[in-house]
């Protein structure tokens, strides 16, 4: 990583610990928000939120590896979680699986090579009487069939645009 | 009728009001007379909580709402944080003033991050109306909450394992005692009540206890929220009083072919359409609300294997049982579907179920060999002896 990379990550890091608190308190609130910023939480920037808030960044990491939402991992700019638990499996949830997979040429759990789309599962989301159900970022699908999945995915890349650059976005590696 | 909607549909507030005209034990007194037990499943008395919280002696002390709602088939929280988010949090208030707490906190599912713009929206009205900040409509009750949004594991919906989250930790629940009410959040007595727990002492508030305890059994008082899903042709949120048979649920929701229901998610406990005369009830079938209905078609192992999945995934890894058992009882569970598991090595396996049930350290790994355990129980007929599986 360049070094002007790391200083804009570390002031980035640092205005947000400024607005959400400089305790282990603010601890999973900041990450939440690096994980949405830049898809992934690395090492360098553990380092600084363990140094803001005045704990080893190998404690930062326990929780990082620990919640479902955080992780290290390189994620797409739209992560998709398709609900895997008992409702949603009734309702068909392995053919929506199917299609995303097919339509993205990826497998769950990976995530495309242009970094736009990553495919995870995930446990009971609430949606158990509108499966099957997926989350996208943080919009919710409800009763999605194998034919919808088309239609999220151009709508992900249409409205939220792909090619839209963000302008403030970073990529550390 | 006592239900939610139709106190929604009355004055606004009635419960935040009486309550500031009242004094700590009476509003305890009130709950407590009302017989509410908590909402998310586990069924301790309310008032109880409320009580030794209030009793604690502490700079700070806090009300958290548990709306981590992740038990698999629940989703009834999720409707009344969209539908009556004002009620919950006249709840929190109320139990701010019982407990004399002054900062609440709503800890929401990182699932349900879409609901948060409006929940704030809803917080931020409430202290336009005086309804949150210092001096609560006039009176000189200070309460204000705060959202809190987590990270995306199960096993936070364990208060002690939420609380963990708040401070910054890995979900890993606790050891109890001491229990949350004494030592909570950084340490100062917490309470921690599910999100129609509270919703429910707001309306108790307002009407008496006399109007929550009028419907129910005697042990498990007042109406209580169904997340209803599966094989039936109306699945979504209901309100029945505790005490109906599950007969009379699959009526309502037109499920009435089905073979078995799970009741209480995946920790809860499978009954098969032989004991649909048994009651829903804290005495009887306990829980949170989750109903998952299971019709003519569908396979139990496969019901199992999708559960075994889940609490493998979900086990937080702290304690053997839980972290070992559940990868254990879900290799069982291929050995059932590929037709090679022997008598004897599904007796070990119920035994290991058994073992989970006393030694794992919190409700998950307890209640996770429950589906499990009854599904042996009721239907092994079907599970022995597999010639094919069917699972491909």
């Amino acid at each position: 990583m360049l070094m002007t990379e790391r200083e804009r990550c570390a002031a980035e890091i640092r205005a947000l610990a400024d607005k959400l608190g400089h305790n282990r308190t603010s601890l999973v609130p900041i990450l939440l928000e690096v994980k949405r910023k830049y898809h992934h939480i690395n090492s360098y920037a553990m380092q600084v939120i363990g140094d803001l808030l005045g704990i080893h960044p190998v404690e930062v990491h326990s929780v990082v590896s620990f919640y479902a939402f955080l992780g290290e991992r390189h994620q797409g700019r739209f992560v998709i979680r398709l609900c895997r638990t008992i409702s949603c499996d009734m309702q068909g949830k392995d053919r929506v699986m199917r299609q995303l997979e097919n339509d993205l040429g990826i497998r769950f759990g990976q995530t495309t090579a242009d970094g736009s789309f990553t495919l995870e599962w995930a446990n009971c989301m609430g949606m158990c009487d509108q499966g099957p159900a997926l989350l996208v970022n943080d919009r919710i699908f409800t009763r999605v069939t194998p034919e919808k999945v088309h239609e999220i995915l151009e709508e992900c890349r249409r409205v939220f645009g792909v090619h839209a650059a963000e302008s403030k976005e970073v990529h550390l590696v | 009728m006592n239900s939610i909607p139709t106190y929604c549909a009355q004055i606004p507030e009635a419960g935040l009001r009486a309550a500031l005209r009242q004094d700590r034990p009476e509003i305890i007194g009130k709950i407590s007379a009302s017989g509410l037990k908590g909402r998310g499943g586990a069924g301790f008395p309310t008032a109880v909580k409320w009580n030794f919280a209030a009793a604690a002696q502490a700079e700070r002390k806090f009300i958290i709402c548990n709306a981590d709602e992740g038990e698999p088939g629940t989703f009834k929280d999720r409707v009344i944080l969209m539908e009556h988010p004002d009620l919950v949090f006249e709840g929190m208030t109320i139990a701010g003033k019982a407990v004399g707490a002054r900062e609440g906190i709503l800890f929401l599912r990182g699932e349900y991050t879409y609901l948060r713009s409006a929940l704030e929206e809803t917080l931020a009205k409430r202290r336009r109306c005086n309804l949150l900040g210092k001096t609560i409509l006039g009176s000189p009750l200070e309460f204000d909450i705060r959202i809190f949004i987590g990270a995306g594991a199960y096993i936070c919906g364990e208060e002690t394992a939420l609380i963990e989250c708040l401070e910054g930790f890995r979900g890993e629940p606790r050891n109890r005692p001491p229990f949350p009410v004494n030592t909570g959040y950084l340490g100062y007595p917490s309470v921690v009540n599910n999100v129609e727990t509270l919703a429910w002492a707001a309306c108790i508030l307002a009407n008496g206890p006399q109007w929550f305890k009028s419907v129910g059994t005697e042990k498990s008082t007042g109406r209580k929220i169904f997340s209803i899903s599966g094989d039936c042709r109306r699945p979504g949120v209901y309100e029945f009083p505790l005490g109906i048979t599950v007969a009379q649920l699959l009526q309502e929701v037109d499920g009435a072919d089905a073979r078995a229901v799970q009741i209480g998610g995946a920790s809860g406990q499978c009954v098969p359409a032989r004991d649909f005369a048994r009651t829903i009830a804290f005495e009887d079938i306990p829980t949170g609300g989750s109903v998952i209905v299971f019709g003519p078609q569908r396979d139990m192992l496969d019901m199992l294997h999708n559960f075994l999945e889940f609490f493998t995934d979900e086990s937080c890894g702290q304690c053997a049982p839980c972290r070992l058992g559940n990868a254990k009882l879900l290799e069982g569970v291929e050995m059932l579907q590929a037709g090679s598991c022997s008598m004897a090595y599904l007796k070990e396996l119920c035994g290991l179920g058994e073992t989970m049930q006393v030694a794992s350290k919190c409700g998950l790994g307890q209640s996770s060999p429950s589906a499990f355990l009854s599904v042996v129980e009721h239907f092994r007929e079907e599970i022995m002896g597999r010639t094919l599986n069917r699972r491909g």
